[in-house]
């Protein structure tokens, strides 16, 4: 497989920590999983850990765009950390960065979630 | 001098992983920065998925051609599909333009592969396929 990932929960946060190449061939199956996570858990908030991702193309910003749909209906949100310039400039350029809190590592996220 | 290669492959998801190796593998005695080679490989993760998702519908029968020639400075990517080709090449590059928003498709596609691009050239009618040129010149090729 060209992307491994690693998903925990913590008070009604999903935390998955990606590890490889995001494209179109292994989103579909992350999504159907995450998908059922989030309404099996009752998850509010998504934390997409991307220090281990290599590269996204526009897929993973279909993905991204997609959570932050489901979760905003429940006053949720999607929070981008440690990305690598390549990723942070597709972040950027897709307009991501207007919907989604960016930080700079997971221990970041914890803060602002005040889950640490 | 000049270098080229051209391939061609089975229109699977999973061949855009491949497409995306072989090109870096390809540019590999070029020299380039990890943040170019970056931009190439999202140039042609975009243009083979699209060949694949859009113009074959996910047809694994189809396949997928790849192009690309290095001559100085100057890469010119050259993606190919004999797929249902594209009704309004204009409407297509407009940002957020999607036909898949049921799939989750961003519709950024064109406009990455433009931004990552000099040029983008997409030659496309329908039932006559569809070819995306993407010209790049390069800093610094040895």
């Amino acid at each position: 497989m060209t992307l491994k990932v690693e998903m925990f929960i913590k008070r009604h946060v999903l935390y998955v920590r990606f590890d490889g190449e995001l494209d179109q061939h292994n989103v579909e199956s992350l999504r159907v999983r995450i998908i059922e996570l989030i309404d099996k858990y009752l998850i509010k908030h998504l934390v997409l850990n991307f220090s281990k991702l290599q590269f996204m193309d526009s897929s993973g910003v279909g993905f991204i765009i997609g959570r932050y749909n489901r979760l905003k209906r429940d006053n949720g949100e999607v929070i981008l950390c440690a990305m690598n310039p390549s990723i942070k400039r597709i972040v950027m350029l897709s307009g991501l960065s207007k919907i989604c809190t960016i930080k700079a590592d997971e221990e970041d996220v914890n803060t602002y979630l005040g889950v640490a | 001098m000049k270098n080229y290669m051209k391939m061609e492959f089975s229109a699977r998801l999973e061949n855009v992983t491949f497409a995306r190796g072989v090109i870096s593998s390809f540019l590999l005695n070029n020299d380039l920065t990890l943040n170019t080679i970056n931009e190439i490989k999202t140039i042609v993760s975009e243009a083979v998925t699209n060949a694949i998702l859009h113009g074959y519908q996910n047809n694994p029968v189809k396949l997928v051609d790849m192009e690309v020639e290095i001559e100085g400075n100057k890469l010119i990517i050259i993606v190919h599909d004999d797929g249902i080709g594209i009704d309004d090449v204009e409407k297509a590059r407009e940002p957020l333009f999607t036909t898949k928003l049921r799939e989750e498709r961003a519709g950024l596609g064109f406009t990455i592969m433009d931004v990552f691009s000099d040029e983008m050239e997409v030659i496309s009618a329908p039932n006559e396929g569809t070819t995306v040129i993407c010209t790049k010149y390069l800093e610094n090729v040895q």
